[in-house]
């Protein structure tokens, strides 16, 4: 008797989207105290699944065929009143973005209390003590303070506690978990997976966990269901699908996951063609009454880039490593040290800098100007710096060649493009200016895994035909083996450990250096 | 932009919209030719009720004028007035919204007290102290009402270039070593632009009104067939002769709703949302 | 204490603004044709020139202008508005005399709206596109289409002349002489359709403007967590969205104060209500420049205000504030 059972259901989407359905004919089941990881990219259904549980999607979604089946009931279709007093009691869900998942204006115990107040008849009392207790039970750092405390007052992986407490006050039967980490850094993530096993095998809920991480996947699951275009295409016990997969999207995706274990270091040239020394950068906050202490975000960084190879910046949000990034492109100003590019301080006119440095963004939606042609946001570049525009055109054109893409494609807008090729237009940019150095900033975390595998391999042919010296900023360890030669560890605004990427993850010296590589999920069962 | 312009199509609120104003277009592109009498000379006996003299379709008012006369040049009167007004509170507004919210600090400040000022005191107010100071001819009115009107334009616009500076398409141009004005103007301003031409379709409304509550108070040019004059004109023979005071204001309505529909519908279209409304 | 402090900031920060109000409208009025003395002169029958020279001395008209804007600043930080030439009386004690009835019918006006613009706002936005959603933002836009003069009149028409069941203006009754609550009952009668009339048009703005802002924050994350926790709808509503909703609505107050002011001066002429905006109408008309400045600094001081206390009101609203 499973604790959850989806049959053949099909969801569709409303009239206007990229695609007629989000699901075909999907079957799951959960079994009582069991974790069901389901995992695809984007597109896949996967997080369309979590929400027509409890029938939670977005307007104009709708189901058109099937059953969800919670012991006796057809959740999907029955009248919204039963429904609604099964949320929360018998179905708990836990969503991705902890920081608009919870009321700014109500109190974090306010909110906690709901739960009691709207399913069962406790008194006041009761119900203070138990919201205490649960806060307890999910390892918040002061449960009695954040009872009183309002949500933009926690961190966000203080926020996916209380969450957590919130879903599991009433000790439902299923738990229902949609990408509850991806938000979060690394070390947070590894804390709240442990939590949630923990939690989970004290009471025996049954648990779907959406993710997109294979990593998450082998950290924390029982069994895996892969999902690609609105379809199941394999199922099975954990060991059997990352082991031995059966389908072939499956090998696929898993062959895209990038390892632990750098490849062979190779020779790289003693020639420093960035250099950074001693670099400090303080944020005032501003405004007449200055009651915040002002923000250090880099405290005296150095570092040694040299020519031809990659350094990888890693680290969680706040250690300093956007700011490092932007300083270095001079975005940002600084305020104590040097930047020195190929032996020369890092000039502060905009125009002689775009010959030194450039710079590839993170987020291909928002880094092309939606109202201009690609190829104009290309050429742009030389064209200021005095190129004939025929010229500029004509060696956008050959950029896009190198970069995998069609000249033909330098007349089109960027909504024409996938998230991938966005990218590879933004590294087309960035070369435009035939740079010294390119500063990476996050180029592959907007990416689905598969693509991600690709742009990587893009930048390390780039690099291997053109001799690019690259700075590439990452959060994602397995990501900075696969392309770096040598990699620098940063938290709070320091260098904490630096040197060639081999030496580095397999004997950290640092303790936090140890602890981020301990906190990459799924190291055991993936083997890397 | 044909995908917008299909949007608009479809929405049978926005078409009514659009209707009603090439309708007072119409009528104003008309009156010269319908009527080419000075629709403020005296034309027939005052206060006729509307139908009953086959000349006079819409009545006389009080000093003997033909109100339909009246009422299509007022069309001209009203839609210019709004038009040239309202192009000049979107370019002043726009421009110092454009550089507060590019160049923050301290130009951001000295701007923003300025338009802070400007909206503290109430624009009619203001409005009647130009009047007051500068005359009531046409021209005066319409750039005065221009001035008044700039405040909301500019916090939109400021609003936007602070929200889109630090999108980093912009600071992808700026890495690439483009200048300031080319960063305002080619990477910033297409993209601030939508929600403040939609904007500007209040703004016009905005004015006609404010010009029709002047002429209503006598303060407008007495010289020009205005709505507001003839509802003003209307008020001391209420009592009975109530038409005089009704067919403007309902005129004036119409457009004011023709506007506003269009605004929505161009919001609307610029914007989809899959969910619906 | 955190709520007071952020009130007092804002508050310091709006006196150069206040400044440079009063600085740019001294200079403005002095490109007026035609000074106070001048209206004196007009309203006596004619003097001639050695007379107005008199006066001009007399009322220090005849310094730079420089040295009349000290003065004049000067003067009114001790809250000496000068002296009105047509009224004969100070400016001071001629505003005072029209205050009630303006901050009457504007506390009407803002209330009905701000009230039923919400109520009308969440129908709207509970039902969106059915026909009660419908039918309230139709009605919304032709209310905002609506001249606000002209409703009066036709208002006036209907209720006053063929239905008699109000009355057509005036402050109250003054020929009965009431007193007490009667007196404050015949005014609130006298006061239904002026109020009517000056918020019909933000009725329309506070209904779209919650209407909008219920809709967006019903498609926000924490709406789905409540739903997820099995919430009562109604409960959803009143303790979820609502409080998030209203925050939009209580910045759109202090932004519409300065509007709503300049619309009290039509309703008051329509309705002949002896307020301050019939007294800026009537000294622009009869060139009491010395009236009109003092009805500026008061409006400025009014607008600042309301701005005051809807930042009070919006920091104890939204914790996030201050923080």
């Amino acid at each position: 008797m499973s604790a959850l059972s989806i049959e053949h259901l099909t969801v569709a989407l409303p009239r206007g989207a990229d695609r007629p359905y989000a699901l075909r004919d999907v079957s799951l089941s959960i079994a009582p105290g069991e974790i069901l990881c389901v995992v695809g990219e984007s597109g896949s259904g996967k997080s369309v699944t979590a929400t027509t549980i409890m029938r939670l999607m977005a307007p104009g979604v709708r189901v058109e065929a099937g059953r969800v089946m919670l012991g006796e009931a057809d959740l999907a279709s029955l009248p919204d009143e039963a429904l609604r007093r099964l949320r929360g009691r018998r179905i708990a869900m836990v969503f991705q973005e902890p920081m608009t998942a919870l009321n700014p204006l109500m109190a974090v115990g306010d909110q906690l209390a709901e739960m009691w107040r709207t399913h069962t008849d406790l008194p006041a009392e009761q119900i203070a003590e138990r919201s205490l207790a649960a806060l307890r039970e999910v390892a918040l750092p002061d449960p009695e303070g954040a009872l009183r405390a309002y949500p933009h007052e926690l961190s966000g992986g203080q926020r996916q506690r209380v969450m957590i407490a919130m879903a599991l006050a009433l000790e439902p039967e299923l738990l229902i978990c949609d990408e509850p980490t991806t938000a979060l850094d690394v070390t947070t993530q590894a804390q709240i997976l442990t939590l949630i096993r923990e939690l989970q095998r004290r009471r025996g809920t049954a648990v779907l966990f959406i993710t997109h991480d294979f990593g998450v996947v082998a950290e924390i699951a029982d069994r895996v269901a892969v999902m690609q275009q609105g379809v199941v295409v394999e199922q099975g016990s954990v060991k059997q699908v990352l082991t031995a997969p059966s389908h072939d999207y499956t090998r696929r995706l898993l062959a895209a996951v990038p390892g632990l274990r750098a490849p062979p270091a190779r020779e790289i040239s003693p020639e420093a063609v960035l250099e950074i020394r001693n670099l400090g950068k303080t944020y005032r906050p501003a405004g007449i009454f200055r009651r915040r202490r002002a923000a250090r975000a880099l405290d005296g960084v150095s570092l040694t880039l040299h020519r031809g190879s990659t350094l990888g910046i890693v680290g969680e949000s706040g250690s300093g490593k956007s700011t490092l990034a932007r300083c270095a492109v001079g975005l940002l100003g600084f305020d104590g040290g040097e930047i020195r590019i190929a032996g020369r301080p890092l000039p502060r006119a905009r125009q002689a800098a775009a010959h030194l440095v450039q710079m590839v963004f993170q987020d291909p939606y928002a880094s092309l100007n939606p109202r201009r042609k690609v190829g104009d946001q290309v050429a742009q570049g030389p064209i200021a710096a005095g190129t004939a525009r025929a010229k500029a055109l004509a060696e956008a054109a050959e950029l896009f060649a190198l970069v995998g893409l069609e000249p033909s494609a330098l007349a089109r807008f960027p909504h024409e493009f996938s998230g991938g090729q966005r990218q590879r237009i933004g590294i087309a940019r960035a070369l435009a200016m035939k740079p010294e150095v390119l500063v990476a900033d996050e180029p592959v975390s907007a990416l689905d895994v598969s693509v991600q595998a690709q742009v990587l391999t893009l930048l390390r042919e780039l690099q291997a035909r053109l001799g690019l010296s690259i700075l590439f900023i990452t959060h994602d360890l397995r990501v900075a083996a696969q392309l770096c030669d040598e990699v620098a560890v940063m938290q709070n605004g320091l260098v904490v450990e630096a040197g060639p990427i081999g030496q580095v993850f397999e004997q950290p010296a640092h303790a936090y250096t140890k602890s981020l590589l301990a906190a990459v999920p799924g190291r055991a069962v993936l083997g890397v | 932009m044909r995908r917008a312009l299909l949007a608009y199509i479809r929405n049978p609120a926005a078409v009514l919209g659009a209707a009603l104003v090439l309708a007072v277009l119409a009528m104003g592109l008309a009156a010269p030719l319908l009527f080419p009498n000075d629709p403020l000379g005296l034309a027939g006996r005052p206060l006729q009720w509307p139908g009953a003299n086959p000349r006079f379709p819409l009545g006389t008012d009080p000093s003997g004028r033909d109100i339909m006369a009246q009422l299509f040049h007022g069309a001209r009167v009203s839609l210019l007035i709004g038009f040239v007004a309202t192009l000049v509170a979107t370019a002043i507004g726009i421009a110092i919204g454009a550089l507060a919210g590019f160049y923050s600090g301290f130009v951001d400040t000295v701007l923003m007290r300025l338009t802070e000022a400007f909206q503290t005191l109430p624009n009619f107010l203001l409005l009647l102290v130009l009047v007051a100071v500068f005359g009531s001819q046409i021209e005066t009115v319409t750039i005065a009402i221009g001035l008044v009107s700039w405040p909301p334009v500019a916090r939109l616009t400021r609003a936007e270039f602070l929200t889109l500076r630090t999108r980093e398409f912009v600071q992808a141009a700026r890495v690439q070593g483009l200048s300031d004005l080319h960063l305002m103007l080619r990477e910033v301003l297409p993209n601030a632009l939508p929600p403040v031409i939609v904007y500007a379709s209040v703004v016009m409304a905005v004015a006609i009104l404010l010009e029709s509550a002047l002429a209503f108070l006598q303060l407008s040019d007495p010289n020009v067939p205005s709505w507001g004059n003839l509802i003003g004109l209307g008020r001391n023979v209420l009592r009975v002769e109530w038409y005089v005071s009704a067919i403007p204001g309902v005129a004036i309505l119409l457009t004011i709703l023709g506007v506003s529909l269009v605004g929505q519908g161009l919001n609307d279209a610029l914007n989809p949302r899959i969910t619906g409304r | 204490m955190r709520i007071i402090s952020l009130a007092a900031k804002r508050l310091a920060a709006s006196l150069p603004t206040l400044l440079l109000i009063l600085v740019g409208i001294f200079c403005l009025l002095q490109f007026a044709p035609g000074d106070t003395v001048d209206a004196m002169l007009a309203q006596m029958g004619g003097g001639d020139a050695a007379i107005a020279a008199d006066l001009r001395r007399f009322y220090g008209l005849d310094l730079s202008v420089a040295e009349q804007l000290t003065r004049y600043l000067w003067r009114l930080v001790r809250l000496d508005l000068g002296f009105s030439a047509i009224y004969g009386k100070p400016v001071a004690t001629v505003i005072l005399e029209r205050l009630p009835a303006t901050l009457s019918l504007m506390g009407a006006s803002l209330s009905f709206a701000f009230a039923a613009g919400m109520a009308l706002g969440v129908i709207a936005a509970r039902r969106v596109n059915r026909w009660p959603d419908t039918l309230i933002s139709t009605l919304g836009l032709i209310f905002y289409a609506t001249p606000s003069f002209w409703f009066g009149l036709m208002a006036i028409v209907l209720f006053s002349v063929h239905l008699q069941w109000l009355p057509a203006g005036g402050f109250g009754d003054v020929a009965m002489g009431y007193t007490g609550a009667r007196r404050v009952l015949d005014i609130a009668w006298h006061l239904v359709l002026p109020t009517l009339t000056l918020g019909l048009i933000f009725l329309a703005i506070y209904l779209r403007i919650m209407r909008a802002s219920m809709l967006e924050v019903l498609s926000l994350d924490f709406v789905r967590t409540a739903r997820a926790k099995g919430l009562r709808e109604t409960r959803i509503i009143t303790r979820h969205v609502l409080r998030n909703a209203l925050l939009p609505m209580v910045t759109l107050i202090g932004l519409q104060a300065g509007t709503m002011l300049g619309g009290a001066v039509v309703v008051e002429s329509v309705f002949s209500l002896p307020g301050l905006g019939r007294l800026a109408y009537e000294s622009v008309v009869q060139r009491d420049l010395n009236t009109l400045l003092g009805i500026v600094f008061v409006s400025a001081l009014l607008v600042i205000a309301v701005n005051f206390l809807v930042d009070m009101l919006y920091a104890r609203l939204d914790p996030r504030i201050g923080a």
